[in-house]
C-alpha cells in the first residue's frame, strides 16, 4: 500500500522533472567541459552553495541544461517580487538584469542583488564585491528549501503510514514502516531518555524526533545524484542549533538558572565570573558547535567526494582514462560508505547533543 | 569567519525556521503522538502480560506450597495419630502387666498367708495328735506289761504306723 | 598562509585528542566488553564535542 504510493510518488516526481528539461535551450554557454583544477573548484564551491533552479546537469555539447527553475520570492526596497529563476538565464555573474516593476535585480555568485537607481549593469570593486548594489532579502524557494519540503514530504508520508497502521489496530507495522519503528524506538531509549530523564523526556520527543529525522533524511539527500546540500547550508544548520538553544533555555528548570547565574559553593567573588561563562557557553558556544559541526561535517564530506570524484579528470594524465576511473571510483565508493555513516552519524550526535543539553538544563537537583 | 556570514542567508534561516516550526507541529499531532502513544501502549501491554504471568506463575507457586504444606499437616497428624495410639497401646499394656501383677502378688500373699495357716493349723493338729498319740501309747505301753525291751519296741513301731499322721 | 599553519595546527591537536579519546575507549572496551555500548556512546559525544572544537576554530580562521 504504502510501496506503491511512494513508487507512484517517485514516478511522478521524475516525470515533473523530465518535462522541465528543456527550459533553457536558447541558452549557449561556452562550449568547454569542466575539465582544469580551477574549473572543478569552482564547480565544487558552486555546488556547495545553494542554488536557485534545480540544475542536474548541463550538457555542454548542445548548451542544454537539464533541471527546472524555481520560484524567486525576494524583498526588496519595492516590496516583495516574485518570478521563475528561469527569467535569469542561468547567469550567475549579474549580467541577466531582471526588471519588475522598475526594481533592477540580478544574480551574482548564487546571491540576489537590487541594483541601486539608475545603474545600468553590476560593478565591482578590486574583491569583487558589488558597489552599486545591496543584498535583498531572499525567501525564494531554493534548492535547499526545495529539499526541505521534499524531506518534510517524506517524513510525513512515511511516519504518517506508521502512524495509520497502529491506529488501525495493528500493532506490528508492516513494509517500509518496519524499518522505521527501531528508528523512534532508538532516538527515544538511547537518545532522550538517559539524557532527559525518564519524567521529562516526553514533552522534547516531538522536536528531537523531527530534527533527527529532518538531518538524517537531509543527509542522505544530499549523498543521491540530485545533488542537494542543504545541512551544508550555514544557515539552515544555525537555525536547528537555535531551535535547540530556545528549547532549552526555555525549559530551564528552577536549579538550573540558580546554578548558572549564581552557582552555589563558589566564593561569592567568583560568582558573577561564572555566571558570564556560564552564560556564554549555553547561549553562545554549545548552539554555535552544535550548527557548526554539522555544517562543517557535511560540508566537508560534500568537497571530498567531489574532489575524488574529481581525480578521474586532474589524474587522466598521469593514469589514462581508465586507470583514473577506476581509481576515482574506488576512493569515492568507499568514500561514500563512510559519508552514510556520517550522515546517520551527525544526525545522532545532533540529537544526542540537544538532548543532553536539554537534559542539562531540565535536571531538578538535590537539595546540597 | 567572513566567508562564513558572507554565505549566510537570511531568507534561507527564515524558511528553514518556518518549515521547521510547521514540520515539528504537524509531525507531533499526526505522527509522533500515535507512534509514542502506540508503541507506549504495545510496551504497557507487553508488561502487563509479563506481570500477569508472573503473578500466575507466583500463585500456582503458592497453591502447590500450601497443598504440600496441608499434606505435610495431614501426614504430621496422621503420624501424631498413630504414636498416640501406639502410646495408649503400650500403656494399657503396661497397665493391665502392672495390675495383673500386683493381682498376682496380692493372690501369692494371699496363698501364703492361707499357706501359712494352713501349716500352722497342721502344726497345731499334729501337735494335738503326736500329744493324744504319744499319750495312747504312753497308756497302752502303760497298760500293758513291759516284758521286754524287744516287744516294747515292735509295740512303739506298730502303734507308730498306727498313728497315721493326717 | 597564516590560517594554513592554522589550521594544520588545530587537525594536530583535534588528532592527539581524538586518539586519545579512541585508546582509552578501546582499553575500556577490552577491560569491559559487556559495557561496550555505553563506551562508545560516551566515546562519540566526547569526540563530538572535541570535533565541534576543532570545526570551530576551523571556521573562525577561515
Amino acid at each position: 500500500m504504502v510501496a506503491t504510493k511512494s513508487i507512484k510518488f517517485l514516478v511522478v516526481f521524475v516525470l515533473a522533472l523530465t518535462s522541465f528539461t528543456a527550459f533553457a535551450q536558447e541558452d549557449v554557454v561556452e562550449n568547454n567541459l569542466v575539465d582544469s583544477p580551477d574549473e572543478i573548484r569552482e564547480y565544487i564551491a558552486h555546488h556547495l552553495k545553494d542554488s536557485h533552479d534545480f540544475h542536474l546537469y548541463t550538457d555542454n555539447a548542445s548548451g542544454t541544461h537539464y533541471g527546472f527553475p524555481l520560484p524567486v520570492i525576494v524583498w526588496t526596497s519595492n516590496g516583495l517580487k516574485t518570478f521563475m529563476s528561469s527569467a535569469f538565464h542561468h547567469d550567475d555573474n549579474g549580467e541577466v538584469i531582471v526588471d519588475k516593476d522598475g526594481t533592477q535585480i540580478v544574480k551574482y555568485h548564487t546571491k540576489i542583488y537590487e541594483l541601486e537607481k539608475g545603474a545600468t549593469a553590476l560593478n565591482f570593486d578590486e574583491e569583487q564585491h558589488p558597489t552599486n548594489a545591496s543584498r535583498v532579502i531572499d525567501f525564494s524557494i531554493t534548492k535547499s528549501v526545495f529539499g526541505m519540503l521534499l524531506t518534510g514530504l517524506l517524513m510525513f508520508l512515511g511516519f504518517g503510514a506508521l502512524a495509520r497502521g497502529y491506529k488501525k489496530g495493528k500493532t506490528i507495522p508492516k513494509g517500509f514502516s518496519r524499518v522505521l519503528e527501531p528508528l523512534v524506538i532508538y532516538v527515544r531509549d538511547e537518545i532522550a531518555r538517559p539524557n532527559i530523564g525518564e519524567k521529562k523526556y516526553r514533552n522534547f520527543m516531538g522536536f528531537l524526533l523531527t530534527v533527527f529525522f529532518f538531518i538524517l533524511i537531509l543527509n542522505l539527500l544530499g549523498l543521491s545524484p540530485l545533488g542537494f546540500n542543504v545541512t551544508g547550508q550555514i544557515a539552515v544548520t544555525a537555525c536547528l542549533g537555535i531551535f535547540t538553544m530556545v528549547i532549552y533555555v526555555f525549559s530551564g528548570s528552577k536549579d538550573f538558572w540558580a546554578h548558572t547565574l549564581w552557582m552555589p559553593g563558589v566564593p561569592v567573588v567568583l560568582r558573577p565570573v561564572l555566571a558570564v561563562i556560564e552564560l556564554i557557553g549555553f547561549l553562545v558556544i554549545k548552539p554555535f558547535s552544535l550548527l557548526v559541526r554539522l555544517y562543517a561535517n557535511i560540508t566537508a564530506g560534500h568537497f571530498v567526494v567531489m574532489s575524488l570524484m574529481a581525480l578521474m579528470i586532474t589524474m587522466k594524465a598521469a593514469f589514462g582514462p581508465v586507470g583514473s576511473t577506476g581509481v576515482s571510483l574506488i576512493l569515492s565508493i568507499f568514500i561514500m560508505f563512510i559519508e552514510i555513516l556520517v550522515a546517520f552519524l551527525q544526525a545522532f550526535i545532533f540529537t544526542m547533543l540537544s538532548s543532553l543539553f536539554i537534559g542539562m538544563a531540565v535536571e531538578e537537583h538535590d537539595e546540597h | 569567519m567572513e566567508t562564513l556570514l558572507n554565505d549566510f542567508s537570511v531568507g534561507l534561516f527564515f524558511m528553514q525556521a518556518f518549515i521547521l516550526l510547521i514540520l515539528i507541529v504537524l509531525m507531533r499531532k499526526f505522527a509522533w503522538k500515535p507512534i509514542l502513544d502506540a508503541l507506549h501502549d504495545r510496551e504497557e501491554g507487553i508488561q502487563n502480560a509479563l506481570d500477569a504471568a508472573e503473578k500466575a506463575r507466583l500463585e500456582m507457586q503458592n497453591l502447590t506450597a500450601s497443598n504440600e504444606k496441608l499434606l505435610q499437616e495431614a501426614r504430621i497428624e496422621r503420624d501424631g495419630l498413630l504414636k498416640e495410639a501406639r502410646e495408649m497401646k503400650d500403656n494399657m499394656i503396661s497397665a493391665a502387666k502392672e495390675e495383673a501383677e500386683v493381682q498376682a502378688n496380692a493372690m501369692i500373699v494371699k496363698a501364703q498367708i492361707a499357706i501359712e495357716g494352713e501349716k500352722n493349723a497342721a502344726m497345731a493338729e499334729l501337735k494335738s495328735h503326736v500329744a493324744t498319740l504319744s499319750l495312747e501309747i504312753a497308756e497302752k505301753v502303760l497298760g500293758q506289761e513291759l516284758s521286754s525291751k524287744d516287744e516294747q519296741l515292735a509295740l512303739v513301731d506298730s502303734m507308730l504306723a498306727e498313728a497315721k499322721l493326717n | 598562509m597564516y590560517n594554513l599553519i592554522g589550521a594544520g595546527m588545530i587537525v594536530i591537536g583535534g588528532g592527539i585528542g581524538l586518539g586519545m579519546i579512541g585508546s582509552k575507549a578501546m582499553e575500556s572496551i577490552a577491560r569491559q566488553p559487556e559495557a561496550a555500548g555505553k563506551i562508545q556512546t560516551a566515546m562519540i559525544i566526547i569526540g563530538a564535542l572535541l570535533e565541534g572544537l576543532a570545526f570551530g576554530a576551523l571556521i573562525l580562521g577561515k
